[in-house]
């Protein structure tokens, strides 16, 4: 025992002191908010512009129909052909110009020209604007009063709200629970490949470099394989750890940072009314409103039931990498060189990504047959079954799901000490499935 | 000398070619034994028998009169033939982790190491990389590690390959010291004058079998030609006239008048009278009878145990 203790730790403290670990544990969760944040300011930079938009009416009838706002503006040429707004298009500093065909009642069709790919917020304003404008001239055509338009214009906006076993309600976001199963069930696939790999290539070094021969004789091969399995999956929780820690701590010092920051200046505004000028161009957010989004972000994370979700993805990412782990030790064992590993890496990749593949699917319907098949199927259970925690699936399924992994990695860890024992000593031998099944039936 | 380590009719299959065929050894204590044999005769697989690291189909090993067990491993410093290190470690972590996996604690391994860095004068190495070692001092790092936890019993597989001469012969004497300090030694090469120089007692493998045991100075007289060297003054006729009959002559070339010959005996012919018999006819300046280097014994023994095969 006290040996595979110290191979643990050797395997732990070599791969944690490494450079690459140490960059990569603390950029990844930086690098996720900071893509968060970033596009997010990017998306108000870009509606910060103003936008001026020639419309070319061969209807004569929609002027006002677009409303303008703070960003776009719409400029009615009258008068003017669309070859000829082509032509001046770039003198007359537009965004873009509209052209509305005098069919357009038939055709259905509007066309917006621009230099340059106009933004998805344009199109959908003008899309909604003349969608609401042309379906009523068309109603009104159809003698449909336009008072009963106005009564009967409604929008149906879906909230939400799920019962807790107590009977507390809780808003809850579709929105949230599809990202986090997407995000937990990847993060997962990502966890098992990548570690698991780190096993092999762990068992490779050891075997090529003949260093094996040096250990065996003092530490059992099944110690050794243990040693270095339970080493790196101990690497992943802390890399895990670390990053849930690191995602929540830039969450709430973004929250503190931007709300505090900006009562502050809200408190300075009349003293520091040059500055506020300067920082005209800024989307102009009051703390209310900062306050605002981080209470509903915080509100739809309320609803996701996080420690069954933290809880399940410890469980299925030890008892996936153990799975998976013991497998690719097991191929590391058996060749001579990255080459060999080809053709054993294929029947372990395979389930990795139908694992991912029914993930994507399950995302959108965690209750489907093929869902809750594949997140019972051990080898896949852990990418799949992932994806399914965070809508709560029935507890037999979690139960059984659970029992089956816990069997099979027992199953491939035991199998996986066979073939490691015998293979970890042999060389330059090409080795077929063949072979591998006789070391399994090998006495000692 | 009681038998330290037994081996006793130790088979092993593999599953196209019988690795070791009845194979036994007997290894008397606080001697050094060599392990000889031909590439792929077996040396490999019955070493790795003996550590443990695997089992034999029959046959058992007695250590100290004892089944051996998994427990007495710890007494066994093992240096494989093919050996390596993790190249990104340090190599004064690594020496240290490998000690530890022998049972060592830390604090002892640490203080043990220190002693042996310095004897062998490379406490400079202690903080570099594996990576940055030439083959011949990572064998230095590797050896120190063997031996480390004073074990009863040593197995070194081809412990001078990448060393230089000087290294050799710090290794050689550090191999002879720890015999005498009670150590047990087996000892496995190809290099047959470091096996005259070291070895008390020799088993010779071949194809699976153990072809050739015992003392080497009982080996080496078994096998001795019937040969005697010859230096002498006076006339060559004259010695061939007295020894007419019996014995076979092979002139070596004369220096400064000293006449140099092979006698091979055809008959048998007591060395007394052999002795008057040249000395009738010449002056003897050295007589000596001439026994045979491991070198040959290893070539004819395997040759003509493959001829029988």
């Amino acid at each position: 025992m006290n040996k595979i203790n110290l191979i643990i730790q050797r395997e732990y403290t070599t791969r944690v002191k490494k450079k690459s670990f140490i960059i990569m544990t603390i950029l990844t969760p930086m690098l996720m908010a900071g893509l968060i944040f970033g596009s997010g300011y990017l998306a108000t930079k870009e509606d910060n512009q103003t936008k001026v938009i020639a419309v070319i009416d061969k209807t004569n009838i929609t002027e006002g129909a677009i409303s303008q706002t703070d960003y776009i503006k719409f400029k009615y040429l009258t008068g003017t052909e669309i070859e000829a707004a082509k032509k001046d298009f770039l003198k007359s500093g537009y965004y873009a110009i509209l052209y509305i065909p005098e069919n357009v009642l038939i055709s259905n069709i509007v066309q917006l020209y621009s230099n340059q790919q106009t933004t998805v917020g344009v199109n959908e304003h003008i899309a909604k604007a003349l969608d609401t404008f042309f379906s009523n001239i068309k109603l009104k055509n159809e003698n449909v009063p336009l008072d009963i338009l106005k009564r009967i214009a409604t929008n149906i906006n879906v909230s939400t709200i799920q019962w807790t076993a107590s009977g507390e309600e809780k808003s809850g976001s579709a929105e949230i629970v599809l990202m986090i199963g997407y995000i937990s069930g990847f993060l997962m696939y990502m966890f098992i490949f990548m570690f698991g790999a780190q096993v092999m290539r762990g068992v490779m070094e050891e075997k090529t470099n003949r260093i094996v021969e040096v250990i065996i004789s003092s530490v059992k091969p099944f110690q050794m394989m243990m040693g270095k399995v339970v080493g790196i999956a101990l690497v992943g929780l802390t890399q895990f750890v670390i990053w849930i820690a690191l995602t929540f701590g830039i969450f709430y010092g973004a929250k503190f940072v931007m709300v505090e920051k900006s009562a502050e200046k809200a408190n300075t505004a009349v003293a520091a009314n040059i500055m506020d000028k300067a920082n005209a161009g800024m989307p102009q957010i009051s703390t209310g409103q900062y306050e605002e989004m981080f209470k509903q972000i915080s509100g739809k994370f309320s609803a996701v039931n996080f420690p069954l979700i933290l809880g399940c993805f410890l469980f299925y990412f030890l008892g996936g990498y153990l799975l998976y782990a013991s497998l690719f030790a097991s191929v590391g064992s058996a060749v001579d060189n990255d080459t060999d590993t080809q053709q054993f890496m294929l029947p372990i990749t395979i389930p990795i990504l139908v694992g991912l593949f029914v993930m994507m699917n399950a995302m959108q319907s965690p209750n489907s047959s093929i869902a809750v098949i594949f997140s019972l199927i051990p080898l896949t259970s852990p990418i799949v079954m992932m994806a399914r925690v965070a809508y709560e699936p029935p507890i037999w399924q979690l139960g059984l799901s659970a029992f089956l992994l816990i069997i099979t990695f027992m199953g491939s860890i035991w199998m996986a000490g066979k073939i490691y024992r015998t293979g970890i000593l042999m060389y330059g031998k090409k080795v077929t499935y063949a072979e591998l099944w006789k070391w399994l039936k090998y006495k000692n | 000398m009681h038998n330290f380590l037994i081996a006793n009719n130790i088979v092993k299959q593999f599953s196209n070619h019988l690795a070791l065929d009845r194979v036994s050894v007997n290894i008397p204590e606080g001697s050094i034994f060599g392990l000889l044999g031909p590439n792929g005769a077996g040396k490999t697989t019955l070493i790795r028998i003996i550590t443990q690291i695997t089992a034999p189909d029959q046959g058992e090993v007695l250590f100290r009169g004892k089944k051996m067990t998994m427990d007495d491993v710890y007494h066994i410093g093992y240096l494989p033939e093919e050996r390596g290190l993790y190249k990104k470690m340090k190599v004064g972590e690594q020496a240290l982790y490998l000690v530890q996996l022998k049972g060592m604690s830390r604090a002892e391994g640490l203080k043990k190491l220190k002693y042996w860095f310095e004897k062998f004068e490379i406490q400079t190495w202690w903080d570099k990389k594996v990576e940055e070692l030439s083959k011949g001092m990572a064998q230095k790092v590797q050896f120190i590690v063997t031996v480390l936890h004073d074990p009863k019993l040593l197995i070194f597989d081809e412990p001078f390959t990448g060393f230089d001469p000087i290294n050799t012969n710090l290794v050689k004497n550090e191999i002879l010291r720890l015999r005498d300090n009670g150590a047990t030694i087996v000892f496995s090469t190809h290099i047959m004058s470091s096996v005259e120089e070291l070895c008390d007692h020799i088993a010779l493998i071949n194809n699976g079998k153990n072809i050739l045991e015992g003392k080497i100075d009982e080996v080496r007289a078994r096998f001795k030609p019937d040969t005697y060297e010859l230096k002498f003054r006076g006339n060559t006729q004259d010695l061939h006239d007295a020894l007419d009959g019996g014995i076979e002559f092979i002139e070596e070339p004369t220096h400064g008048g000293v006449g140099h010959l092979i006698l091979k005996q055809q008959q048998r012919i007591p060395v007394r009278e052999m002795i008057t018999l040249i000395n009738s006819a010449v002056d003897i300046i050295s007589f000596e009878e001439v026994i045979p280097g491991m070198n040959d014994i290893f070539i004819r023994a395997v040759e003509g145990n493959d001829r029988k095969a």
